[in-house]
């Protein structure tokens, strides 16, 4: 009988009994500096949960909760140290008799991690009441209802009493921590996952504990404004309703919410999200873990520009100039007029905020007539972390397509100068506002715009043809490091407005009699057979976090 | 007989000893630290100045005096002396264990003996940078630690090239800001640095590795640098002869509380009594006129209690080697580090705290567990939450509010509190009184809040409804 030894870098614990070899070392999570495994992250990898609230994996460790106590014992040296073996063969335990917080211990080969004896048990019980016993035990009107870590513990692992007589410690509430935070003092248990994040992740030292003992306090710093660009993050690692979104806050119990994975549409970044909503309505994003991406982390730039979803004054209808029109109707009159166009009287602004299967149909006509074509470019300032100076969440995908220049907006000219001489007779614009870039709409003789809210352009267009937000469709986008991520559809789009994949695939169909499309799935993949870069991917493949493309 | 045994405080309360370099002396024993060639062994290996001071502490067996009882030369030997970073030491001076008043005495009258040995120190473990981290409330005694080192800087016995050798020394004194977490070593190293004074945790920021700026760090009481000195001075095996096996030479004990003569006293280590420190006329010298015993807290107010008329037992090696087992009364307990702990309690910073039956012990308990709610740094929760807790409910008890339940609910809040739950050893200072005191006198508990009347409340939605609290509204 042979044992394979196992590869160097890991070594063998036994989690609840049983072996399970895990690496050696695993990366800070600020430096990425390969440290010391802990049992936590052993535990994690044995599936086993370790309940925890100071504990982040994103974040350094502080070791102040004390929920993640576990007993542990090492194998028992002799004299000569060689572990000491039992009768059976089986090493001899030591078992400690102190607890060991989870979080911050490393491990060492042998060691045996007991998460579940009654010793463990009672220590999770003692730390739940500590928490509780100031704790204002406001769930009835708390926006952390239903996504709590002290509500789920308390039932995982707590008890339904608590001994505690006495007056409650009482501590500022709705105290105005910066634009976007409110802070309820009571309800914080001072893990300080906020104050980590804030100094090691967004680099701002803007958030410390005042006050000493169980009077301690989260607090800005004097004079220091809570208002960076990732404020918003500490409400998602915040374990309790201490810190709520003044965006997010009353609007809707969490339970209600659906979630949709999706992708933010802020910049380049495109950071992973989840959509809550609700009746066809978007309440909030959140951001979803994805190392490739954003960690765990988006900015409160990206997360709060979800409300043009929700406006009044969407496009609804299918119009011409002279009133509205059925989607039939309108993309047989378009296929009709695409049809008697002659090569390079066509020129094609598309928008980098359309998905690459949108980008890629749209290619197809501009192949056809041998069109020119471009994008807008939208551009900020970026800074060290997530936020992109490039706001189009899909420059890359444009490019990659062959839909936009290498320099966006490099070929407006041109195009406007084609217009001006006449050339081009037929322009189509999505969802960009191209009167804002020198394009002298009125002097096409056809313009068919597809867009989602009104602008100059749509104004003017001979066909308006209202398209979805990324929100109510699927598909995917490219970011600016080439990862391709799928957006799932979480709300239907807003009156007669369709995907525009679709109805380009009609349009595409209609001129060029390329089929094979009919599902997002089937055009994805189509698409990467098609495009280099995305040359092996599939849909199915994409997963939740996406695939690189070859930039 | 006991007799005091002064090695440390010798100088002290002397006629005319003043906290100056004149008074003092010439750092004698630095001179021969720094005159120290390297030693060669018999095994040809050659052994360093520093190597073998370092080699005397730990022959003398020197347990550190700050509280926990550790040895010094194993702490020392912790030190990472491989990782190229500069290694540092601190002196601890910022004593505020409660009872406790033995490192002022040395700090504000005789500085020079602790810089001294704070010198040596660092000399032994190639520290080219220390500080003395001294307690907020000890003001003057930050001004006359800054005095006496610059005098010494002036002597050439701190600086460059120390008194023509090649070591370099500066000392710098850091004032707390009136925390008593921040004589917890790490907490202390977190407070040097700017921060909170939060304790570390422990793995990984074992001071020894990742101390002071994530450096080697070397943490030593007053007292404890002291010995230093004179173990160097009468060698490490001499100093081993004083005191007792494994409690070695002298160390200060602060008797204070229902005595005639509260003060200082120094002694040989486990050469006097509980009872001699009490009743004996060159130490404590009895209880007031007319009094009895109650209660002895033998290591500042975080140790456990014993209560008069106790017995512990024993284990003890009898000359033919055999175990045996010895009943004594808890006044006949020799003052050491093993004998107080193996009695179920510890002799902490040597602050031997008596009351006789005058005392209220719930008060008492009350006072004490105040303290430690009012210090608790608030960083983990355990302590954070239960140190409050334990002194509501006293204070209730205290304030005619008690409940006969209460002994067993505030044993409920200390048996959660200590025993690695916590990040610092303040989960035990501030259940162990809480856990030994109801324990031991538990029936003056009940009695307490047997006398009780309802509990308070918090404020009810109708009193809130009541037209003259709705005048602000």
């Amino acid at each position: 009988m042979s044992v394979a030894a196992p590869p160097v870098d890991t070594l063998t614990v036994k989690v609840d009994g049983v072996p399970i070899a895990v690496p050696k070392t695993m990366p800070d999570p600020i430096t990425g500096k390969p440290i010391a495994t802990t049992m936590i992250q052993a535990c994690a990898l044995a599936k086993v949960d370790v309940p925890h609230y100071c504990y982040h994996p994103k974040l350094p460790v502080a070791g102040n909760c004390r929920m993640c106590l576990v007993e542990f014992g090492t194998p028992t040296l002799g004299p000569d140290r060689k572990p000491v073996l039992n009768p059976d063969g089986t090493p001899k335990i030591a078992r400690s008799p102190r607890p060991a917080i989870a979080c911050a211990t490393p491990i060492s080969p042998g060691m045996e991690i007991y998460t579940s004896t009654p010793g463990v048990k009672q220590m999770r019980e003692a730390v739940l009441e500590f928490l509780l016993i100031n704790h204002p035990l406001d769930c009835p009107i708390c926006d952390q209802a239903g996504e709590c870590k002290l509500q789920e513990y308390s039932v995982d692992y707590g008890q339904s009493g608590s001994a505690f007589v006495e007056p409650k410690v009482h501590k500022p509430k709705h105290v105005d921590l910066g634009p976007r935070i409110v802070l309820d003092a009571e309800r914080c248990i001072l893990c300080t996952r906020c104050i980590r994040f804030t100094r090691d992740i967004a680099a701002d030292d803007a958030l410390g504990i005042i006050n000493r003992g169980s009077y301690s306090e989260l607090a800005r710093y004097p004079g220091k404004k809570f208002d960076n660009n990732y404020t918003l993050n500490t409400v998602d690692i915040c374990p309790v309703g201490a810190l709520t979104s003044k965006d997010f806050r009353f609007q809707m119990r969490v339970w209600f919410l659906k979630e949709t994975k999706s992708v933010c549409t802020s910049c380049a970044t495109n950071c992973s999200i989840v959509i809550g909503s609700r009746e066809e309505k978007v309440l909030r994003y959140e951001p979803r873990e994805n190392d490739a991406v954003n960690s765990t982390w988006m900015c409160d730039h990206g997360r709060l520009n979800y409300k043009w979803i929700n406006r009044e004054d969407r496009l609804t209808e299918v119009r011409t100039r002279s009133g509205t029109r059925t989607w039939t109707a309108a993309l047989k009159e378009i296929s009709e007029l695409l049809n008697k166009a002659e090569p390079g009287s066509v020129a094609i602004v598309a928008s980098a905020r359309q998905a690459n299967e949108e980008l890629w149909l749209l290619s197809k006509l501009a192949q056809k007539y041998n069109a020119l074509t471009d994008s807008i470019a939208r551009t900020g300032d970026g800074d060290r972390l997530l936020l992109n100076p490039d706001r189009n969440p899909n420059s890359t995908g444009a490019r990659l397509i062959g839909i936009a220049p290498p320099v966006l907006g490099s070929n407006l000219l041109k195009i406007a100068d084609a217009i001006s001489s006449g050339r081009v007779k037929t322009l189509i614009v999505f969802g960009e506002d191209v009167t804002k870039h020198g394009i002298p709409v009125q002097r096409v003789e056809n313009l068919i715009v597809s867009d989602i809210l009104p602008n100059a352009t749509t104004t003017a267009a001979h066909y308006l043809l209202p398209g979805s937000a990324h929100a109510e469709k699927r598909g995917t986008f490219t970011n600016v490091k080439g990862r391709v991520q799928k957006f799932m559809k979480a709300i239907e789009p807003k009156g007669d407005a369709r995907p525009e994949w679709e109805f380009l695939h009609e349009l595409v169909y209609n001129i060029t009699g390329q089929n094979g499309f009919v599902t997002i799935e089937g055009l994805f993949n189509q698409m990467a057979r098609e495009v280099p870069a995305f040359a092996g991917l599939t849909w199915a493949g994409l997963g939740d976090t996406g695939t690189q493309a070859k930039l | 007989m006991p007799q005091e045994h002064r090695l440390i405080l010798k100088n002290i309360d002397r006629p005319g000893y003043t906290p100056s370099l004149e008074s003092y002396g010439d750092y004698a024993v630095l001179r021969k630290a720094l005159a120290l060639g390297p030693k060669t062994l018999a095994d040809g290996k050659t052994m360093s100045a520093p190597e073998q001071i370092r080699d005397e502490v730990k022959l003398s067996g020197l347990r550190g005096r700050g509280g926990a009882g550790f040895s010094c030369g194993l702490k020392w030997s912790f030190v990472d002396r491989k990782s190229g970073k500069p290694i540092y030491l601190i002196c601890n001076a910022d004593e505020s264990e409660p009872g406790t008043f033995k490192d002022r005495q040395i700090i504000y009258k005789d500085p020079h003996q602790m810089i001294e040995g704070m010198i040596i120190a660092c000399y032994a473990n190639d520290v080219h940078l220390a500080y003395i981290y001294i307690r907020g409330e000890f003001t003057d005694g930050a001004k006359i630690l800054n005095r006496a080192l610059a005098e010494a800087r002036a002597k050439n016995f701190l600086g460059k090239k120390i008194l023509g050798s090649g070591y370099d020394l500066e000392i710098h004194v850091h004032r707390g800001a009136g925390a008593y977490i921040c004589g917890e070593e790490t907490g202390l190293i977190e407070s040097l640095e700017g921060k909170r004074g939060y304790p570390r945790i422990k793995p990984p920021y074992f001071p020894a590795v990742l101390g002071l700026y994530m450096c080697p760090t070397i943490v030593n009481n007053v007292e404890t640098l002291c010995a230093v000195k004179h173990i160097v001075e009468m060698g490490g095996a001499e100093f081993a002869r004083l005191g007792t096996p494994n409690n070695t030479g002298t160390r200060i004990v602060c008797v204070s509380g229902h005595v005639r003569k509260p003060g200082y006293y120094e002694i040989q280590v486990g050469k006097a009594t509980l009872r001699e420190l009490i009743f004996d006329p060159a130490f404590g010298g009895g209880l007031p006129e007319g009094r009895n015993l109650k209660a002895i807290i033998p290591g500042g107010s975080s140790a456990k209690v014993f209560k008069a008329g106790e017995k512990v037992k024993l284990k003890k090696k009898s000359p033919d080697g055999k175990d045996t087992e010895q009943e004594l009364d808890i006044l006949d307990l020799p003052y050491d580090f093993d004998t107080i702990m193996a009695a179920g309690s510890m002799s902490g910073s040597g602050a031997v705290i008596v009351m006789d039956d005058s005392t209220d012990i719930v008060e008492a308990l009350a006072n004490i567990s105040e303290f430690y709610a009012h210090e608790s740094c608030g960083q983990c929760t355990p302590c954070r939450e239960g140190s409050l807790w334990m002194s509501k409910a006293l204070n209730r008890l205290t304030h005619g509010e008690g409940r006969k339940t209460d002994a067993d609910y505030l044993l409920h809040i200390a048996d959660n509190i200590p025993g690695g739950r916590t990040i610092c050893a303040f989960g035990e200072a501030c259940s162990w009184p809480v856990q030994s005191f109801v324990a031991k006198f538990k029936d003056e508990f009940i009695a307490k809040g047997g006398s009780g009347v309802a509990l308070p409340r918090e404020s009810k939605a109708e009193d809130l409804l009541k037209p003259e609290l709705q005048q602000q509204s």
